[in-house]
């Protein structure tokens, strides 16, 4: 029978926590930056202009269909011979969440955009507006409603995939979860703790999400008539 | 015809509309007096909707000229083989669709606005209003369809004929010179189309400009100084009500009419 000890873990909590706090930084780097240039890559997708709805429809798919580590590895071992700088572990990191983000947002964007029907675009247009207030004051609210959980989904599938971080030393939660394993051999309890850690933080957040979505729900109305 | 001393609003001339190899519109001409109410009747394909689309530019005319409050609209070329060429600037068409105001079948109400928000909208983001001034506006044209009291609804808890009023009264904030209705009680459950169609009727007592496309043939002889009968894209036969839906001369005009003979006048 097994001996749980999680003594060695809650002693070394400072390690976790730090990794935490790191992992939560890419996170957020990734959405802050992933949201608008995803809502710009989707306009540009959809813009009848071919040259610019052409090359946005690339980077998209490009970064839709490269395995994330492929990204990550050339972001942070090959680009520098490009460009002469060194990368850290962390602007690899952001730059190849962010740009992966923003092209799974831009499908999100563009599903709820088109999802629109279009008598209210025909609506907007027919008071005067000009296609971008259309689009700001119209048809992006309420696509924005319809795109909450395929959102959500997105940005839980991102703090997930930041694991990938470890592999290039970059000191998130799972880096930091192994480098207590080794040095506490208690590789049972770490990752378990691990785990929870993991569990809690997108659990309440997608908690927090859904309360949101019931309240926006309730002050008005969730879907079209 | 109307009063002939009058200018016209807007004057159509030569109007086609192509989708691909498809001829829609094959050549309307049209004069719109400031004060004419025209009914538009026709049956399902004959490019009613089209027309008025064209009329706001929510559809972009293959040929012809409009010429709304006596300015051509769009810039008018000759091209190689001597035919005028219109090439249209989309802020032009902004611009005149804040003039030419038009009403849905469908409503197309902002569900995610109130009936207030929906009727501040222009206002607000055409307009460039504050919003204290916005939203009294607003109020008053909810008063006038006599929605006062649903301000704060959405359109989601409005039924059918209400949310239409609300359309309308959008449309009418913007102020506009012209207003288009595209069938705007079809899709009413009966019992609704009354108020809707009242509510029409006190626009006309106004004064205002308006074209109706509508299957309403009682309502468009009480309603219309005059009436259009589109057929197959040109205007088949037009008239007064009564020389159009009492005494109408043309076999299609009058196996249309038979078709909808439900009305009494
Ligand atoms: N955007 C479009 N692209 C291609 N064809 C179109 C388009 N809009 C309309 N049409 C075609 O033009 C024809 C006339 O359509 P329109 O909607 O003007 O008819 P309507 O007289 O309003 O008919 P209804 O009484 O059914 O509303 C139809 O055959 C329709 O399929
Ligand atoms: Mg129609």
């Amino acid at each position: 029978m097994y001996q749980w000890d999680f003594t060695p873990v809650l002693a070394n909590s400072g390690m976790l926590a730090a990794g935490l706090a790191n992992t939560l930084k890419v996170t957020g780097t990734a959405l802050a930056l992933g949201v608008p240039f995803g809502l710009g890559l989707a306009l540009l997708r959809l813009s009848s202009w071919r040259a610019l709805s052409l090359p946005a429809g690339f980077i998209v798919e490009f970064f839709r269909t490269t395995p994330p580590l492929v990204q990550l590895f050339w972001f942070f071992f090959a680009l520098p011979i490009l460009i002469q700088v060194e990368m850290t572990p962390f602007v690899a990191a952001a730059l190849t969440f962010s740009i992966q983000s923003a092209a799974f947002f831009a499908e999100v964007f563009r599903a709820g955009i088109v999802s629109i029907e279009r008598g209210q675009s025909e609506a907007a247009r027919a008071l005067g507006m000009t296609g971008s207030q259309a689009m700001r004051r119209v048809i992006l609210p309420q696509a924005v409603k319809r795109m909450i959980p395929a959102f959500t989904e997105r940005a839980i599938e991102l703090m997930k995939t930041t694991t990938l971080v470890a592999t290039v030393s970059y000191a998130d939660l799972l880096f930091q979860a192994n480098e207590l394993a080794q040095k506490t051999f208690r590789p049972l309890e770490v990752f378990t703790v691990t785990a929870l850690i993991y569990f809690t933080v997108i659990y309440a957040a997608s908690l927090v999400v859904h309360r949101i979505e019931r309240r926006m729900a309730i002050s008005g109305e969730t879907t079209v008539h | 015809m109307t009063s002939d001393t009058a200018l016209p609003l807007l004057r159509v001339t030569g109007l086609r509309k192509h989708f691909g190899r498809d001829e829609i519109i094959r050549g309307i001409d049209l004069d719109v007096a400031p004060g004419d109410r025209i009914a538009i009747l026709g049956a399902s394909g004959s490019g009613k909707s089209t027309l008025l689309r064209c009329l706001n530019f929510m559809e972009r005319p293959t040929a012809g000229r409009i010429v709304l409050g006596g300015k051509v609209i769009g810039t008018e070329r000759s091209g190689h083989d001597g035919k005028i060429e219109v090439s249209y600037s989309e802020s032009e068409l902004t611009r005149v669709r804040q003039r030419v105001g038009m009403v849905f079948q469908q409503f197309n109400l902002f569900p995610h606005m109130t009936a207030l928000g929906n009727v501040m909208e222009g206002l607000r983001t055409v307009k460039g209003m504050a919003r204290d001034a916005a939203a009294a506006k607003a109020q008053g044209q909810l008063a006038r369809v006599g929605l006062e009291d649903k301000a704060d609804v959405y359109p989601s808890r409005l039924s059918g004929g209400q949310k239409q009023r609300v359309a309308i009264a959008r449309a009418l904030a913007m102020e506009p010179e012209l207003l288009l209705f595209d069938e705007p009680t079809s899709a009413l459950d009966p019992e609704l189309v009354g108020e809707v169609l009242r509510t029409i009727r006190t626009l006309a007592e106004e004064g205002r400009t308006m074209l109706l496309v509508t299957h309403e043939v009682g309502f468009a002889y009480h309603f219309a100084n005059r009436v259009l009968f589109i057929a197959d894209g040109v205007i088949h036969e037009q008239g007064s009500p009564d020389e159009v839906l009492k005494h109408p001369q043309q076999a299609r005009t009058q196996a249309f009419l038979a078709r909808h003979n439900e009305f009494q006048f």
